[in-house]
């Protein structure tokens, strides 16, 4: 048994029909890790996860959580989870009181220890007070809070979450993230699929990035973005406009942008393009009004990664 | 171990129960539906012929208690895949027969239920229950055998349209009702007619009904006690069997 990966996933792969939506995936969530899965849409997120919390079968591959085989032994591996599946919804002529009891009754949970923890998790999720409406009534944000109140109810040891701020207004969204972030920081490893670069870049400790079934990176979102050196750029506004063109040809800018008033000049070396760029404005009497260095983010990384591959 | 594992399992089967009926099995629709069917089909064979309260109960008896165990349990699963409830279940550590057994159980329950209002609207009218303790078992065991093949209703094909799957349903039911000896005695048939009602298993609790309340019938009682247990274990299996091959079409 792996005492320190929480998952452990080895040539992971599911077909539909022709189409491979998982190719031999492989890789690691160490434990009390919060760890993103990226991707666009369509690119095998959602069937890795569904793969992951024993939904489905994979058609190749293993996967273990916490030691747990997901074929040989999918219940005890669900045991330790929880989930907020992206393709889920709660009973919606139940209570949020009902879905949560019925959700610990199926875990297992004691009938004293439900009912403290259904309490706790809904006041924590501003939900206390509609507990014995039905879901019917509640609102998409509300519906996912109960959701994740749902995954917790078992106490889990890893929770799953595809794609849990998805179309949320932006309180909701707010206090899912902070709470995922708690839930991390108490111990709790969590498995997070988005699209959302933002999200991915202020929660993972390291993502991994799917494209087409297949793994294109992982690591942390700091070292994905230091990895792609060819994204950084420059960026820079002069008191008069400037061809495209004429940046293009200072030596060591590979591509020049225009981004509103400013230009941004894609170089492998900023320093070294800094110089010439002082002296090329020199040399054409302008102005420079701003000046700065960029780094790549996370979505620059992202969407090179997704083109390359 | 594996014995506390099928316990375990077998508890958050009522999980699913207490689910079912919350949202399926406890609203007024439903409930009338499972009593008006059968009440009217059964008039409408009943208005116009002279028949005493003995001779028509058993027939009551046998509708009531297949529709009503039938009625809600074939819509159950194409229901909730298309609520998008059925991944959240799948996700729990539950096994696929935990979810059929919690769903099986309780169309049972819905069924003898409801079906003792024939019973007592019977026993008020004063009719004499000659058999109670043959009638009991007999509601009991047609009520698992009604509740597991309306399991086995909706296992194949893995829809997620509640109607398609309804309409379906019916089309199985309605005409096993009119070869189960409710319309036209066992007795009466002929030798072909008794080859085909054979196949119903509708046939053998109106027979025990008939023994229970008219003191005769046409089957052995025995046989038609160990007929109902047999068709509600192969129910039960088939319709779980093909439930966890089919499972993934529906998510």
């Amino acid at each position: 048994m792996d005492v320190d990966n929480a998952v452990v996933v080895s040539n992971l792969t599911k077909c539909f029909g022709r189409l491979v939506a998982v190719d031999h995936v492989s890789f690691q969530v160490k434990k009390g890790e919060l760890f993103g899965f990226l991707g666009p849409n369509g690119a095998g997120k959602t069937t890795t996860i569904r793969m992951l919390t024993g939904v489905i079968k994979p058609d190749e591959g293993t996967a273990s959580i916490l030691g747990r085989d997901i074929l040989k032994e999918n219940l005890k591996a669900k045991q330790v989870m929880g989930i907020v599946p992206e393709m889920a919804n709660a009973y919606v002529d139940l209570s949020a009181w009902n879905n949560l009891m019925l959700i610990g009754q199926l875990y297992g949970v004691p009938k004293k220890e439900r009912r403290e923890r259904a309490g706790k998790l809904l006041r924590k999720f501003g939900l206390h007070e509609r507990r014995n409406h039905l879901v019917r009534g509640f609102s998409r944000g509300m519906k996912q809070r109960l959701l994740l109140c749902m995954a917790l109810i078992n106490e889990p040891q890893i929770l799953f979450l595809d794609e849990p701020t998805s179309g949320l207004d932006v309180e909701s969204s707010r206090l899912v993230k902070d709470m995922i972030q708690k839930f991390n920081k108490s111990g709790t490893t969590v498995f997070l699929t988005t699209h959302n670069m933002d999200e991915a870049n202020q929660l993972c400790d390291r993502v991994a990035i799917i494209n087409y079934g297949k793994i294109a990176a992982i690591d942390s979102p700091e070292k994905l973005r230091m990895r792609s050196s060819g994204l950084q750029s420059i960026e820079v506004s002069f008191d008069k406009i400037i061809s495209t063109e004429e940046l293009s040809k200072i030596r060591g800018v590979r591509e020049v942008k225009k981004m509103g008033d400013k230009m941004r000049l894609y170089v492998k070396e900023p320093s070294d393009v800094l110089d010439r760029l002082v002296d090329f404005a020199r040399s054409k009497k302008l102005k420079i009004i701003t000046l700065n260095t960029l780094t790549p983010t996370l979505e620059d990384v992202f969407l090179k990664l997704v083109k390359e591959s | 171990m594996k014995s506390y594992f099928y316990w375990e399992q077998f508890k958050r089967s009522f999980a699913i129960i207490k689910k079912n009926i919350r949202i399926y099995y406890s609203k007024g629709p439903v409930i009338i539906f499972g009593i008006i069917t059968p009440l009217f089909l059964f008039l409408s064979f009943y208005i116009g012929r002279s028949m005493s309260a003995e001779a028509l109960l058993p027939g009551l008896l046998g509708m009531t208690t297949f529709f009503t165990a039938t009625s809600v349990g074939p819509a159950i699963v194409p229901w909730e895949a298309r609520a998008k409830t059925l991944e959240r279940l799948i996700s729990s550590p539950i096994s696929v027969w935990t979810i059929f057994l919690g769903d099986m159980l309780s169309s049972f329950l819905f069924g003898v239920v409801v079906s003792a209002f024939p019973v007592i609207v019977g026993l008020f009218i004063g009719v004499q229950i000659v058999n109670p303790w043959t009638l009991g078992l007999g509601i009991i065991l047609a009520s698992f055998c009604f509740a597991s093949f309306s399991i086995l209703l909706s296992a194949y094909p893995p829809t997620d349209t509640p109607a398609g799957v309804m309409m379906l349903s019916s089309m199985i039911k309605f005409p096993l009702v009119f070869i189960s000896g409710i319309f036209i005695p066992l007795e009466e048939m002929p030798t072909w007619g008794n080859i085909i009602s054979s196949i119903s298993p509708l046939t053998y609790f109106t027979d025990l009904a008939k023994y229970s309340i008219q003191g005769n019938s046409y089957y052995p009682v025995s046989l038609n006690l160990a007929v109902l247990v047999a068709l509600a274990a192969i129910f039960l299996v088939t319709a779980i069997k093909i439930h966890e091959r089919t499972m993934e079409k529906r998510l």
